[in-house]
């Protein structure tokens, strides 16, 4: 308790935290509101508070929509960001690792390369990645997220940096001199000393592919290999066409996608904040 | 297994160096050879989805696309050099969609970043039962994936459905969010809606990693909780504050996903509203070269942007 800060003070602080509550919470609420309202009552009343209960027969329409696109949707952005950033961080993980681990010339060169790209606005790259994946015939099919969604210069980054402090050479030695290959060492050693880094990557990176939106958008015409993300935002993009999904099935479906990711980060907190540090210290 | 325990195997004496020099060229190979195999997935993937697109656009951004007549037959394709360029500078369109995007992140990089920081400093003197869930409430908008978010506040700002304009008219205010003079507010606030929380954990971690005893010196010399916070905390997490700041700008450059879904319930937002929005009205026109030169003038501004601000800090981290 600190005993410095004046008892107005204090209140001025608990209101102003109070208040930013409100404008991040306010939202959610009005989405997770309006998933249990019938399309009319969108329309009317209290944004903020329950009308006419209408959730089931919400879930039902969104679950009927387009023969029942939705849990395919569901499925396609489990297997995008859960296999992309798996491999994304078992690749960043060896390239980070031999970057702390190996003195070989070029070494430098190679990780400023890397510290670059973290740069590089990645929206810039859809475009092109299109018209090389094209010729290819990569462009709608499963590989053409998949293949980008594997590689995380940020992810190399925070290996690099974890690596070099908590993975010590004379442990690395010792296997070496008992005969053990490098490749072995680094899968029973190595992985295991790094974990608490590869956890925050993959959850970045699982992230970062489930937010991004250009590139699928870009890349899958075919609605049956869309994340949802896409796919709801179709939805919404034909707002006043005659034929349009109606809004409460595209906020239920909105919402519906949210749950899970909410129950995700309030089981995994701790992980974004020891890799975050990790990340910032530099 | 011979190493059953990394404990037991830390344990081991360690190695003789002493070795033959040529054992040593061979070491060194073999270390050379081993970094490349553990490399290579990386590498491939990063030269096809990274260096190869990067050339690929550049390379592009140099020919100039020639439709005949009609447009019947296929363009034809001229090296031009800097021509595309030329022809960006003089687009008003385009140089209008860098001004605007300039102009939003000028006013909503430091307003996002000033709210985290504050929350953070919050979070990090507060040592209350509501602070987890404090801490829970700031970060769950980046939970939301970017777009998920922005449809939900372009529902939240949709005239006839946005519960805040009804709110304002119940109030004999009148009042649309998606006018055009308020796009580029309507789109700050999803940004600073989205991002601040994940700055604020950027910022509060970096907060975390400062030893409890420099606060406590401070206090015990008088200083309060304010100056500590100013004097003490601000300076110590600059580093993570340059990170941030770094991540917004570029993060920033590529506005488009909350434009895009603020579209649908907004058609008065133009087609070239961004750099990115022109890049791909060229792509929908069949001219590549042209969003290639969009897309690297606008990487290049980015960059600048970006790399400016980071030598900037360091000058002035020298100084002082």
């Amino acid at each position: 308790m600190n005993n410095l800060v004046s008892r107005p003070t204090r209140w001025v602080v608990l209101a102003l935290m109070t208040l930013s509550v409100v404008y991040f919470l306010a939202p959610v609420w009005w989405l997770l509101v309006s998933a249990t309202k019938t399309n009319s009552g969108l329309f009317t009343g209290n944004g903020f508070w329950f009308g006419h209960f209408n959730l089931v027969s919400n879930l039902q329409g969104l679950f009927d929509q387009q023969n029942g696109i939705y849990p395919l949707w569901l499925l396609n952005t489990v297997v995008y960001a859960g296999l992309g950033a798996g491999l994304s961080t078992l690749f960043a993980a060896l390239a980070g690792y031999a970057l702390a681990k190996f003195p070989f010339r070029g070494r430098e060169l190679v990780f400023n390369i890397v510290l670059a790209a973290v740069l590089v606005p990645q929206a810039l790259l859809a475009i092109p990645l299109y018209l090389l994946f094209s010729p290819i015939h990569l462009v709608n099919t499963y590989w053409s997220v998949l293949i980008p969604s594997m590689v995380s210069p940020f992810g190399v980054y925070l290996a690099r940096i974890y690596a070099a402090s908590s993975v010590p050479d004379e442990l690395l030695e010792a296997a070496r001199i008992d005969g053990s290959g490098e490749l072995r060492t680094f899968f029973t050693i190595a992985l295991r000393v790094m974990s608490p880094a590869l956890v925050t990557i993959y959850l970045f990176q699982f992230v970062s592919i489930w937010s991004n939106y250009l590139l699928p958008a870009l890349m899958l015409a075919n609605d049956k290999l869309q994340p949802v993300t896409v796919g709801i935002v179709g939805w919404e993009q034909q707002r006043g066409i005659g034929n349009a999904v109606p809004t409460n099935i595209v906020i239920t479906g909105a919402a519906l996608c949210v749950v899970p990711l909410i129950v995700l980060f309030l089981s995994l907190q701790r992980f974004w904040r020891s890799g975050l540090a990790a990340g910032s210290v530099k | 297994m011979t190493t059953q325990t990394p404990a037991l195997a830390a344990g081991r004496p360690a190695p003789a160096t002493a070795r033959p020099p040529s054992a040593a060229r061979a070491t060194r190979r073999r270390i050379r050879r081993t970094a490349l195999c553990f490399l290579a997935p990386f590498a491939v993937l990063f030269i096809g989805v990274y260096v190869a697109p990067i050339v690929y656009t550049v390379d592009q951004s140099l020919y100039k696309l020639h439709h005949s007549g009609l447009g019947l037959s296929a363009p034809t394709k001229t090296f031009t050099a800097f021509g595309n360029y030329v022809d960006a500078f003089h687009d008003s369109a385009f140089r209008a969609s860098l001004l605007r995007v300039l102009l939003i992140g000028v006013v909503q990089v430091p307003v996002m970043l000033g709210l985290a920081l504050l929350l953070a400093l919050l979070l990090d003197a507060k040592s209350t039962l509501l602070k987890r869930f404090f801490r829970f409430a700031y970060f769950l908008p980046y939970a939301l994936p970017g777009v998920i978010g922005a449809l939900m506040w372009s529902y939240l700002v949709a005239p006839g459905l946005s519960p805040i304009t009804s709110l304002a008219h119940d109030l004999g205010w009148s009042l649309n969010l998606t006018s055009n003079g308020m796009l580029a507010p309507t789109i700050g606030n999803m940004l600073t809606w989205g991002w601040t929380g994940y700055n604020m954990l950027i910022i509060y971690s970096a907060l975390q990693a400062i030893p409890a005893e420099l606060s406590e010196a401070a206090t015990v010399d008088g200083c309060s909780a304010w100056r500590i916070a100013w004097h003490i905390k601000v300076p110590m997490v600059r580093p993570a504050l340059v990170l941030t700041t770094v991540f917004s700008i570029i993060g920033t450059a590529q506005l488009y996903n909350e434009p895009a879904t603020l579209q649908a319930v907004a058609p008065n937002l133009g087609s070239t509203y961004t750099p990115i929005f022109a890049a791909y009205d060229s792509v929908a026109n069949n001219d590549f070269p042209y969003a290639a030169t969009e897309s690297v003038i606008l990487a290049v501004l980015a960059f600048v942007l970006s790399f400016g601000f980071l030598r900037l800090v360091q000058r002035r981290g020298v100084a002082r």
